[in-house]
């Protein structure tokens, strides 16, 4: 028999930097470019277990495209990607802009995470549906959706796709695989399970993919559908996006300190990979082994793409009270845009110039909406009619709904 | 607790009429819309192959196929979830709670996410998804299978809530629950299930065959939401209730003599307000009978709405009888749950002008 001598002391985890610290990254293990297997599409999860604990990565040091995950993507798709990539951060930034000159209420971007969107938005089909969180812009900026509708959803003017009735930035786009995002974090995945399953009920040909963060992985939803994906092996893409801060609590605080995001998937039967969100071949490889692992009926992948959130959580965040100034700046891992803009000069398919013209190009893009967009009007100077606000709450409007339109005068 | 059911009804698309009990009209309900729909799954725990533990799934898998009927994890919240995203793809899945206590698991999806997604959308996704789920108390079930949470889904814009009395209206209404295209909260009365209650808990069970509402077609037919049904016409004072308070409320008359209209409102959203308005008129006098607990109940909302519209109409203060504000007592059923007896006290204070 023992007795209970030794007191017990209660751990609560920390970052290795705050505010005024110097950002430390020596605690992370990562792969060099091109060092982990490939397993091959219908290996089954237990033989690559290592996989959830490694970093798959393609792109080296000097930009070059190494090792078994390399997609060997033309110039034209890398053109395309990067391009996307460039255009989402213009108008990340001409948003968070109209925020601050008080055009919308919230605005987020996705500054240091475009790879992920971009490249996972083009590889997937627009029949296939994204089951996307409030980072995922770039997935309809890859597809080609009207950045005026985004910014008409953004500002709640009378041409706003969801009618007024939806936080900036929570868009709904069906026709691009664009499911819509709920401010609840997690729900959106066991949908995206039970849609899958739908789609493989019916003998169609259609996948699902869907995201949620580091932080967010601690919701029940999360669990409860990597049970579904696996008991009913549904064809489902389930990437974690680790940024590593939700909000101010970094991904530790989410447990992803003791092990990866992507070993959740273990204990599951699901197959994990753990791949460099920073790289657009790393992401775009390990989406297609996943996407093509689901389109042949063999069920879910779970992937972390680790990652940075480079600028706030939301406009209503300041990162500077919680993490070092330039920790951002440190992310051994790079930037995504940098990364593709250097491997396509490598390639010789690219120059600084190019980029500086791509550039101008996407900031010249983003302006033109935005002067249609407030042309309509920006939050405030414009809304959609407030008949709208009793529309849609039903199929059919009933009795209660008229009365209180009515009572409104609409 | 209730007890197993007979064996399930025959189907026959023929138009016949055969005496039912609620579980197997219910369960003709799923089989009639699986028959006709293929985009119709049920799903839930034990609702598979087993048929569910009140039979209601019972033979959907032998019939229709393992895909179409099956088993899920125990986890409300997940499986509740999966049907939005099938509802989103475009089938029209029911699923089952086991007990409506076990809904609260599955309260974000449906609230959050079900409610909410033609609006939020813009009327490009919805999710025409049908939570089906035995509710209510009298088979002394304890606190966690015998609540009444109905209020807390009528309080949720873009919730639809159903409540059946009796087997014909339940399959009429489970019918027309799967066709709508909004989410649909369905709770059975499991008190019910394998017969009326007279409301007298010392009495026998008397079946459900010997109730005329226990001739339910075979084939394909609805009973529309939103329309309610005077199963008692009377002229001293309306009776609203639903579900096994129809039955109770119906002995309460009886016990106190007083010429009652009953009025079984079968759906709380849509509610069928012109009846309910014109019922009051004439009687000028009003009883809500409920289950749930009395503080912030449905009543609470019936009662402010008849207030509204008929208060000079009113020769006496509306009546509440309804559960105590006091979790669900094992022992003490039959003290909690709301009796003829409380009804026809509720009843001839309102006929002698509300005094209490």
């Amino acid at each position: 028999m023992t007795r209970n001598t030794q007191p017990l002391s209660l751990r609560v985890p920390e970052p290795t930097g705050r505010p005024g610290d110097a950002p430390d990254f020596s605690h992370l293990k990562l792969d060099v470019a091109g060092a982990v297997d490939r397993p091959p599409v219908e290996a089954r999860p237990v033989q690559m277990l290592d996989l959830a604990f490694r970093l798959i990565r393609v792109l080296d040091d000097e930009g070059q495209a190494v090792g078994p995950w390399n997609p060997r993507l033309d110039a034209g798709t890398l053109k395309k990607g990067l391009k996307a990539m460039i255009l989402t951060r213009a108008f990340d930034d001409r948003m968070h802009r109209a925020h601050r000159q008080g055009k919308t209420s919230f605005y987020m971007k996705c500054t240091g995470e475009e790879a992920i969107a971009v490249a996972q938005g083009m590889i997937l089909s627009r029949e296939d549906m994204g089951f996307p969180t409030y980072r995922q812009q770039g997935l309809l900026i890859a597809r080609g959706y009207p950045l005026v509708d985004m910014m008409n959803q953004i500002y709640s003017n009378a041409a706003d796709p969801i009618k007024g009735r939806q936080l900036p930035i929570m868009y709904s786009a069906k026709d691009y695989g664009f499911f819509t995002i709920s401010g609840n974090l997690g729900t959106q995945v066991p949908q995206a399970v039970g849609w899958a399953m739908a789609s493989a009920y019916k003998g169609d040909d259609k996948i699902a993919i869907t995201w949620i963060g580091d932080g967010a992985t601690a919701e029940g939803d999360f669990h409860n559908a990597l049970t579904f994906a696996s008991v009913y092996r549904a064809p489902v893409i389930l990437n974690v996006v680790n940024n590593q801060w939700a909000i101010s609590s970094f991904m530790g605080i989410a447990g992803g300190l003791e092990t990866t995001f992507a070993s959740k998937a273990i204990g599951y039967g699901l197959p994990a990979l753990r791949v460099d969100g920073n790289d657009f071949l790393a992401v775009w490889a390990a989406t297609q082994w996943a996407e093509e692992r689901a389109r042949s009926n063999q069920g879910a992948t779970v992937i972390e793409l680790f990652t940075y959130r480079g600028a706030p959580h939301s406009t209503s965040d300041d990162p500077s009270r919680y993490r070092p100034g330039d920790e951002h700046d440190k992310w051994p891992l790079g930037d995504p845009v940098a990364r593709l803009k250097q491997h396509l000069i490598a390639l010789g398919e690219w120059s600084d110039e190019a980029q500086a013209e791509a550039e101008a190009e996407a900031v010249a893009q983003v302006r033109a909406a935005g002067r249609e967009a407030e042309a309509i009007g920006t939050l405030g100077q414009s809304r959609p009619s407030v008949k709208m606000m009793f529309e849609e709450v039903f199929a059919t409007e009933d009795w209660r709904l008229t009365e209180q339109r009515r009572e409104v005068g609409v | 607790m209730v007890d197993q059911a007979e064996a399930p009804a025959p189907v026959a698309p023929d138009g016949g009429i055969v005496p039912m009990n609620m579980i197997q009209a219910l369960n003709s309900a799923l089989h009639v819309k699986m028959a006709e729909d293929p985009n119709v799954l049920s799903f839930g725990e034990d609702t598979g192959y087993f048929g569910g533990v009140f039979r209601v799934t019972d033979q959907l898998q032998q019939k229709h196929g393992l895909t179409r009927s099956f088993d899920t994890p125990i986890s409300e919240c997940g499986l509740v979830a999966a049907a939005i995203g099938m509802g989103a793809y475009g089938l029209r899945p029911v699923v089952e709670i086991q007990f409506a206590d076990y809904i609260y698991p599955a309260y974000d999806q449906i609230v959050s996410e079900a409610a909410k997604m033609r609006y939020r959308s813009g009327g490009q996704f919805t999710a025409p998804i049908v939570v089906r789920s035995p509710y209510g108390g009298g088979i002394f079930g304890g606190q966690t299978h015998s609540q009444s949470p109905e209020s807390l889904f009528t309080h949720i814009a873009g919730l639809k809530v159903v409540i059946p009395s009796n087997p014909h209206d339940a399959k009429g209404l489970l019918t027309a629950a799967i066709e709508d295209d909004d989410p649909v909260i369905f709770l059975e009365p499991k008190r019910l299930y394998n017969g009326p209650f007279d409301g007298w808990h010392k009495n026998p069970v008397s079946p459900w065959k010997a109730q005329a509402s226990a001739q339910v077609p075979t084939g394909k037919y609805t009973v529309p939401l939103g329309k309610a049904a005077v199963v008692r016409e009377g002229s001293d004072v309306t009776i609203l209730c639903y579900g096994t308070m129809v039955w109770v409320s119906l002995a309460g008359a009886e016990h106190a003599g007083v010429d009652a209209e009953v009025i079984d409102l079968r759906t709380l959203v849509p509610l069928d307000i012109e009846t309910i308005e014109a019922s009051v008129k004439k009687t000028g006098r009003c009883v809500i009978v409920h289950e749930a607990p009395k503080t912030s109940g449905y009543g609470a909302e019936l009662s402010a709405l008849v207030q509204e519209r008929c208060f000079y109409h009113l020769e006496a203060p509306i009546g509440r009888v309804a559960g105590w504000d006091t979790p669900y007592p094992h022992a003490f059923e039959w003290e909690y749950f709301p009796g003829p007896e409380r009804v026809a006290t509720a009843l001839k204070a309102v006929m002698s002008g509300g005094a209490r």
